[in-house]
């Protein structure tokens, strides 16, 4: 398949010299440069090859960075020197606090998982078949814009479990795992006539219930948007010699009908949970059906009190607020990891495979597991690639901006902001201080001049 | 084609020593629950994506009422309305915006990038490794270090909020990593290659014309995908230089941003029609892309 051949391409040779690989053929024609000097051109004509690349870069980028200094050290109207006091104001703003804190935030969390995770897909890619279309899916974000994955995650976290897929996706297995249906507000029917009476937030029933003998527990105060759509007219069930009994909605639309009583049209409460009581232990729990009726198999003769707790009367589980204040900068790490995990994956899968497979085999045979082959060969050997991984999230966890900026809704943006964003917000997002910019452009800068120069040395080691 | 014997040891367990009975069983366990952790995997890669599709191809009523998910025992529920509204409502025009930044932009970089790698590579001039290593440094500078200034050198000479400043600013900061790569690349050529053609006495700009580029194309096409999406792709330069005559598309649809639940229709449309020219790029020249990538990973 063509396209197997396509991700392959980064085991190719060429694919090695693109790559500045540091012992490659790069070494080659270096060494024997050296008798070419006499043949080669002047300096003058270099220069002439270098101008254009060298004036954009500079007036673009080596310029701004002084200018960035200078402009730093004034304030928002360009005029008045305030010393480092914009750099103070970083600082000592709660505001800038906050967003300092995120971008550590960011910094400690992201390249963690996304190096990870990238280990993780690249090892298990190896074990299936359909590795190709998989690394295919994965890598896809990177094609994407942030903006559009901005928007595609916007969705995702949506709310309401009826449109965002991760409120779906929770929902649906919280309910797997606990009683799906909650009825806030609603109550047992109170009165002497009642059979029920509240307690603790529950219902419980009055007098002991008896096989046989189904029980009655009529619950007002349903609200119209809480009946779930499935609710069947209540019945009782049919007798038998189990404990067993109806959960109804005690109330006829339109009025008539007789209280503590099924009526014609009152419904069923499906999805109740109630429990067999004895002596103040639960002796078995039962699910409401859709017509509201419930049964105990198995449970030993006895008397029992029968209770509706109070989780029955809770509102449903409806997921998380990804986008507020408290999950916002989660929420967004969780989209940088979707489009960053391809990157990882692909480029610790091309480290794997250059893996010399003999090492592997040799530790196989003297009888290590595969965790200990993981631990003890494949990870060492591929600390350099898992570093280069690493240090790129780094940097790119610094300057991320663009899914801060469209993901946070301006509303919690002050609690999801980040320096690069920040930036922008003060110099040109309706701030329009420059100083303060300025100041935030070069603390920014500072923040990757560590990695700029761990790039500079590597480069000359590589090179030397 | 005949039933199949014993099991051959194929596939990931090729070449591995032969186990026992129970280390087998557990090797097939195992695969069986890789199989199924990476199809949830791949579904969790996927449907995002899948869901922007849905969404944007659903009406403003009908996704406002359910989830997209729905799709799948309603599909005739799509409808274009979206896109035909989007193509009406003048979006056409950040798409050539778009276009009318990118093109030139990835054309000048690979122009300008190339004759300085080639210098880099293949001429002899005073403090060259110094420079080259300036140009590893600036790999990294993050591009808000230059937004006030040449904001203000823009408004200056008169071109803040025209193509040609947006496109100047992302051709120096795309500049760096596109040296970078293709220094690294020609560097690699046989020197022979050039020693023969400057003995026939051809000029340097003759052999970087008709040897050099040519022989770079590889490097060439990473370093155009690569570039090509990255400027596609830019919001931060658009918001900063880009006013709404010469606004690209991510901008016009940041714009929309604020009130994302009655743009819904706009902005899934709106990002999916930005994101379908790199999906078929990324697909038709994944291999230049992952190269470019792997090449510029030292950033």
């Amino acid at each position: 398949m063509a396209v197997t051949e396509r991700f392959n391409g980064p085991q190719d040779p060429s694919e090695r010299v693109s790559g500045g690989s540091p012992a490659g053929p790069a070494d080659t024609p270096r060494s024997s440069k050296k008798p070419l000097r006499r043949l080669g051109p002047s300096p003058a004509l270099a220069i002439a090859f270098l101008l254009p690349a060298a004036v954009l870069l500079g007036v673009w980028v080596v310029y701004p960075i002084v200018y960035s200094i200078y402009r730093s050290l004034f304030d928002s109207a360009g005029t008045g020197f305030v010393g480092l006091g914009n750099y103070a104001t970083i600082f000592s703003d709660e505001g800038m606090l906050t967003t300092i804190r995120n971008n550590l935030i960011w910094v400690v969390a992201a390249p963690i998982v996304v190096t990870t995770l990238g280990l993780i897909f690249a090892v298990l890619t190896e074990r299936i078949r359909w590795s190709t279309a998989f690394k295919l899916i994965v890598f896809m974000p990177m094609a994407v814009s942030l903006m559009a994955a901005g928007v595609i995650f916007r969705l995702v976290y949506e709310e309401d479990p009826d449109k965002g897929i991760a409120n779906a996706v929770l929902t649906t297995v919280h309910d797997t795992f606990s009683s799906s249906q909650g009825y806030p507000e609603a109550r047992p029917r109170e009165g002497d006539e009642s059979p029920v009476t509240a307690q603790g937030g529950g219902a419980i029933t009055k007098q002991a219930a008896q096989p046989g003998q189904p029980v009655l527990i009529p619950i007002v105060g349903v609200k119209p948007g809480i009946m779930p759509s499935d609710a069947q007219p209540a019945k009782p069930p049919a007798g038998g010699d189990t404990l067993s009994g109806t959960v109804w909605f005690d109330f006829t639309a339109g009025g008539g009908g007789t209280n503590n009583a099924i009526d014609d049209g009152e419904k069923g409460l499906p999805g109740m949970t109630v429990e067999a009581v004895m002596d103040g232990r639960v002796a078995g729990t039962a699910t409401t059906a859709e017509d509201g009726s419930f049964r105990f198999a198995g449970l030993p003769a006895g008397s029992y009190v029968l209770r509706l707790p109070e989780s029955n009367f809770q509102a449903s589980y409806n997921g998380l607020t990804w986008l507020g204040p408290t999950l916002i900068t989660p929420a967004i790490i969780g989209a940088f990891v979707w489009v960053w995990a391809g990157f990882a994956m692909v480029l610790i899968a091309a480290g794997l495979a250059a893996i010399p497979r003999d090492a592997l085999e040799a530790a196989r045979i003297d009888g290590a597991t595969e965790w200990q082959v993981f631990r003890r060969i494949t990870v060492p050997l591929l600390s350099p690639v898992l570093l280069v991984v690493f240090v790129t999230m780094i940097i790119n966890t610094l300057k991320v901006f663009d899914l801060v900026f469209i993901i946070a809704p301006s509303s919690v943006q002050p609690e999801a902001n980040v320096v690069a964003l920040e930036m922008w917000r003060v110099s040109f997002g309706g701030g329009n201080n420059q100083g303060l910019g300025s100041a935030l452009a070069i603390f920014l800068l500072i923040l990757v001049l560590p990695f700029m120069i761990m790039n500079i040395r590597r480069f000359r080691r590589e090179n030397a | 084609m005949t039933t199949v014997s014993a099991p051959a040891p194929v596939g990931l367990e090729a070449g591995a020593p032969p186990r026992s009975l129970a280390g087998r069983i557990v090797d097939r366990l195992g695969s069986g629950v890789v199989q199924v952790v990476m199809v949830l995997l791949g579904l969790f890669w996927l449907v995002p994506t899948l869901g922007l599709l849905v969404v944007s191809l659903r009406s403003v009523q009908v996704n406002s009422a359910e989830g997209w998910w729905t799709i799948f025992t309603k599909p005739a529920e799509l409808t274009i309305e979206n896109y035909s509204n989007l193509l009406a409502s003048g979006f056409t025009a950040s798409f050539w915006n778009t276009v009318a930044i990118t093109v030139p932009t990835t054309i000048l970089v690979i122009g300008i990038a190339a004759m300085a790698a080639y210098a880099f590579a293949w001429m002899e001039f005073p403090g060259r490794d110094t420079l080259f290593l300036v140009v590893v440094g600036l790999l990294i500078v993050p591009i808000q270090i230059a937004l006030i200034p040449i904001a203000s050198f823009y408004g200056g000479i008169g071109i803040f909020g025209s193509i040609p400043g947006v496109v100047l600013f992302h051709v120096a900061f795309g500049l760096p990593f596109a040296i970078f790569l293709l220094r690294n690349f020609f560097v690699g050529i046989p020197a022979s290659l050039l020693e023969a053609a400057r003995m026939d006495g051809a000029s340097e700009w003759k052999i970087f014309a008709s040897v050099v580029f040519p022989l770079g194309k590889p490097a060439i096409a990473s370093l155009g995908i690569f570039q090509f999406l990255w400027v596609w792709n830019d919001m931060l330069i658009a918001l900063v230089f880009a006013n709404p005559g010469s606004q690209p598309m991510t901008k016009a649809l940041q714009s929309q941003m604020r009130q994302f639940g009655s743009n819904v229709d706009i902005l899934s449309s709106g990002a999916f029609m930005s994101l379908i020219i790199p999906l078929v790029l990324f697909f038709a020249f994944q291999r230049y892309f992952v190269q470019g990538m792997m090449a510029g990973s030292v950033k």
